[in-house]
């Protein structure tokens, strides 16, 4: 990965605190992104008119609804000083774990899970939103950090409370997709701060010494998940249906797909959750392996950019920030296409920007939002004990 | 400046560890690629097939069953629509006020309420559900008429299988009902809700032709089952029509005839090519009850019936032929060298040991030759001649005529009769043969059976100057008509001519024991010989008691009565073969039926019109009207 992307203007090392003008910042938006992401989510309003076999309702015109509100989020977002970011990191951290438990207390219930609340406009899923809240705390924590700080365990005590709370809120809804991936988001914050390889393997045995016990709590439709997972065509109408039905979808895509509007699989619902969870598997029956690499290098090139501007990046708030975000993107891409194509246990994670579905969308794109922001105040300096009151 | 070290330690462990979680990623997106490259290329093939399957749906359509005419081209099976009315759930939304609507049109029951809410809640919102089946014309326009009121409501058509005869054929063309399990072959035509296939008579032993091979229709259809479009189609071959020899009207003359009696059976034959003009046995029964379905109680009223309705005992009822045999006998003592002039005095019974042999005339018949013995069927005689003939060879002439064996006739169930020999008493019962048990058999008592269709087949032979015809219902597609001539047996026309000599007189000589069944229209005269088949030897107590004649005894010990017969007398044609169950006195019981059945046949002349012959596959005839 270069370490230097295209289009960086180099601002001199010695630069202390170059405050910005709102001019100069519109300048410094990283527009290759922003095309990026139309990109992908354009690719989404596709597949969603074709999930509603050739019309814009129910999905498409929402989705496009949401996606330009996304777009004015993730631009504010990204001209917001990443200094302001930083100090209410822990608010935000602390909004959002409020959140998740009054959707356990007032929470709107589907497929047997309390997951949202329901706003009028939109169905909040607080588990989206606490996965960016997660890791603004954590990069704020490891902010004020020194290297050898960073290898006391006594001071991973907190960091790991931050990663913990949510997660075990998140799996008592239950949603075992969103807390594997707040605890894998929260590892690759941790690895990326710093901290020593042999505490992971160590927490990473606790972990798998404490699978049986977490087995117990596991509810019966999860484990039929991952028992079907692990043989997935010996029951093809039982619960392995899903998977094995998206399976022969993408199969019989083929390298070039069935063409638009024409996945047989899709439109006569063979296909389950076709415009949410399994809609990577409509676009690979439909465009086939080449239009599926396709779409898989517009996320790569998504987390490259990613990548290039935590490297670029000159305080390790915005460093740990751009990285874990990219790696939000990541999981969300890996765990949903590697489940649709069963690689691994179906758990809901949608398609991010492509899935129906707002929170998803509006946390993405906030994201990416972050991590524009922290582009734009690359230069900036961050004091260990954070920014003054000037700002 | 420590500050500034520190946080270059940090950064420097970032960017290496960034570096890595990069790494790993890019690493994990290639194993996604090469997953892609796996399902879509590698497994390609498979998962189109997979996915045909999931779409397309292959949906038979049921080939028309064929059409069954008698020789005329009378239909005498058929297909009729019925209409049934079937509800949708998907389009009615609310099931029981449609159903209470329906009420008041078509008559439910608490039962059929139960039963459609039932199947309602199970099937899919779009499978109609029939309501009820076999609507009368009146109900149907009724439910039209208000059909915006009954919303998911429609009216469906189907076919049945209907017989306008009724009665009068069931034994010959059996019925059509639904399969049963033990009857599935794997074919998924047997499979389909509502098929029929036959299970007697003609529609059972030409069920494969009457079937016709289905059609299919590949509907693409979602993954609930709905069809979204015809993909193809194909029409399949309607089931064949079939000719019969029988002659419809001919047949209802014979069935309404026997229906005088408690239980009967006759048949009609060509003697010259063993087109079977009639079969009848009564009673019979309804066939279209086993189209519909009937209650357990009709069904086991007919399996209990003591007259056997539902045996066809033209072919499957075994018989003593009594002294229609004594033909056979004569024959057999003719070719063992006894002439036609051999003469034996009849005291009335003839002892062997210490056991007495009557003559059914218990004074005697004084001398008798053979023609006098036949016309008058004095017993004495052929318990003399069968002496001298023996029992084998006696078996063997019968087996020439037919007797002992099924004939082949195109019908399921035929029964084969026996014709006992020494080595065959040896084999069933262990014991030799007694010189009495040849005495028995003579007048054909004893071991001999034989069925109603046999002794027809023996009477044509005889009629027919000793050519071997088989009896048929069918004529084979390729066989253009009288061409092929059976073989013939090559019995001496001498001999023959004494036997139909003897027939002649047994019915036209007014001391012949049919005298009083006579024919007595110039041309159409008849040739038969009367037989009693003892259901029980009447005892000597019974005898002391005056018990003599069968009419004092039940119905149930009552001897059967039989008569076989050819006409006309001396250009003969037609056979018929007349059997009455229990019916006590020869002359008064089966021959005047076999009378008025051989008249009605020389009046109707079916052998004139040779069966039709129909344009083979044309499919508007299978259809029926």
């Amino acid at each position: 990965m270069a370490r230097r992307p295209m289009m960086l203007p180099d601002y001199s090392i010695g630069m202390r605190n170059p405050e910005m003008t709102l001019g100069e910042k519109i300048w410094q938006i990283n527009w290759i992104m922003i095309l990026l992401t139309t990109l992908v989510a354009s690719t989404g309003f596709a597949m969603l008119y074709s999930a509603a076999n050739g019309n814009m309702d129910p999905w498409a015109s929402r989705q496009i609804t949401r996606f330009a509100i996304g777009l004015a989020i993730m631009l504010t977002v990204a001209l917001v000083d990443v200094r302001i970011w930083f100090r209410h990191a822990y608010l935000i951290y602390l909004a959002g774990l409020a959140l998740l438990v009054a959707v356990e207390l007032v929470g709107e219930t589907g497929m047997g899970a309390r997951r949202w609340i329901d706003l009028g406009f939109i169905q909040l899923q607080p588990s989206e939103v606490m996965k960016v809240a997660v890791i603004l705390a954590l990069a704020r924590h490891f902010h004020g950090m020194a290297s050898e700080e960073v290898g006391r365990l006594g001071n991973l005590l907190i960091p790991m409370l931050l990663i913990a709370a949510p997660t075990a809120l998140v799996l008592k809804q239950p949603d075992l997709g969103t807390s594997i991936m707040l605890a894998a988001v929260g590892a690759a914050v941790f690895f990326c701060a710093g901290v020593r390889l042999w505490k992971f393997a160590a927490v990473g045995a606790a972990g798998l010494a404490l699978i049986p016990i977490a087995w117990q709590f596991l509810h019966e439709y999860q484990r039929a998940r991952v028992l079907n997972f692990l043989n997935p065509e010996s029951d093809p109408l039982g619960s392995g249906y899903h998977l094995f039905q998206s399976k022969i979808a993408l199969g019989s895509g083929g390298l070039f797909g069935k063409g638009f509007l024409l996945g047989t699989q899709s439109h006569l619902n063979f296909l389950p959750e076709k415009h949410t969870d399994f809609i990577f598997t409509m676009f690979a029956e439909e465009f086939g392996m080449v239009g599926g690499l396709t779409l898989l290098g517009l996320y790569a090139l998504l987390l490259a950019f990613g990548f290039a501007i935590g490297l670029r990046a000159r305080n390790q708030f915005g460093r740990l920030l751009a990285i874990g975000l990219t790696c939000n993107l990541f999981f969300y891409v890996f765990i949903n296409i590697a489940m649709v194509m069963g690689l691994i246990p179906v758990v809901g994670v949608p398609l991010p920007l492509i899935s129906y579905g707002g929170t998803a969308m509006l946390t993405v794109m906030g994201g990416l939002g972050l991590v524009m922001s922290v582009y734009i105040h690359r230069d900036i300096r961050i004091p260990r004990r954070g920014p003054g009151d000037d700002l | 400046m420590a500050l500034k070290q520190e946080s270059q330690d940090s950064a420097k462990t970032f960017t290496r560890r960034a570096l890595l979680v990069g790494g790993a990623q890019g690493l994990l997106l290639s194993a996604l690629a090469a997953r892609m490259y796996y399902l879509q290329i590698v497994e390609a093939d498979r998962y189109v097939t997979l996915a045909e399957d999931n779409r397309v749906n292959l949906r038979l359509i049921p080939p028309p069953r064929g059409r069954i005419v008698d020789r005329l081209g009378i239909p005498m099976a058929l297909n009729q629509q019925n209409y049934r009315v079937v509800l949708v759930r998907e389009q009615a939304r609310e099931v029981e006020p449609i159903l209470d609507s329906l009420a008041q049109i078509i008559s439910l029951s608490e039962h059929d309420y139960r039963r459609i809410l039932r199947e309602v809640s199970r099937k899919r919102a779009f499978v109609p559900v029939t309501v009820q089946d076999y609507l009368t014309w009146e109900q149907v326009s009724r439910i039209e008429v208000n059909a915006p009121d009954l919303p998911g409501v429609s009216i469906e058509v189907g076919q049945t299988r209907h017989y306008p005869y009724s009665e009068a054929l069931t034994h010959i063309l059996g019925y059509v009902s639904a399969v049963s399990e033990r009857e599935l072959t794997g074919d998924p035509l047997l499979e389909l809700p509502g098929f029929r296939i036959g299970k007697q008579g003609i529609e059972k032993q030409y069920d494969n032709a009457l079937r016709g091979s289905a059609g299919n229709s590949h509907l693409e259809v979602n993954a609930l089952g709905r069809v979204i479009r015809e993909l193809s189609r194909d029409e399949g071959t309607p089931g064949r029509d079939l000719v019969l020899t029988v002659d419809a009207e001919l047949q209802t003359f014979v069935h309404k005839r026997l229906e005088n009696e408690l239980s009967a059976s006759a048949v009609v034959m060509d003697i010259h090519n063993g087109d079977v003009l009639a079969l009848a046995s009564a009673p019979g029964f309804d066939p279209s009850i086993f189209n519909v379905g009937m209650s357990n109680e009709t069904w086991q009223a007919l399996i209990n019936d003591p007259l056997a309705p539902l045996t066809n005992k033209a072919i499957a009822g075994q018989y003593a032929p009594g002294s229609t045999y004594k033909m056979i006998v004569a024959l057999a003592a003719m070719e063992s060298g006894i002439g036609s002039d051999h003469r034996v005095f009849c005291p009335g019974h003839m002892t062997l040991g210490n056991a007495k042999f009557h003559c059914w005339k218990r004074h005697g018949h004084g001398w008798v030759d053979m023609v006098e013995a036949i016309k008058q069927s004095c017993d004495v005689f052929f318990y003399d001649v069968a002496r001298k003939a023996g029992i084998d060879r006696i078996a063997e002439v019968s087996k020439r005529f037919g007797l002992g064996a099924t004939t082949g006739i195109d019908l399921p169930g035929e029964q084969p009769g026996t014709i006992p020999t020494r080595d065959w008493k040896l084999a069933t019962t262990g014991e030799p043969w007694q010189m009495g048990e040849t005495l028995v058999s003579a007048i054909g008592q004893g071991f001999v059976l034989s069925t109603p269709l046999q002794l027809a087949v023996m009477t044509a032979r005889l009629a027919n100057g000793g050519k071997a015809v088989t009896p048929r219902l069918t004529r084979p597609a390729t066989d253009s008509g009288e061409a092929k001539e059976p073989p013939s047996m090559n019995i001496s026309p001498a001999m023959l001519r004494v036997l139909h000599h003897s027939m002649d007189l047994v019915v036209n000589h007014q001391r012949g024991t049919a005298y009083g069944a006579r024919i007595d229209i110039d041309g159409k005269e008849m040739a038969g010989k009367t037989g009693t088949s003892q259901v029980r030897r009447i005892s000597l107590a019974e005898r002391a008691a005056g018990v003599y004649k069968n009419e004092d005894l039940p119905w149930r010990r009552r001897d059967h009565a039989l008569f076989v017969a050819y006409a006309p007398v001396h250009a003969p044609r037609y056979c018929c073969a007349v059997v009455v169950d229990h019916g006590g006195s020869v002359s008064k019981a089966a021959a005047p039926i076999a009378r008025d059945i051989l008249l009605e046949t020389q009046v109707r002349d079916p052998a004139v019109n040779p069966p039709i012959q129909l344009v083979a596959g044309d499919p508007a005839r299978a259809q029926g009207s």
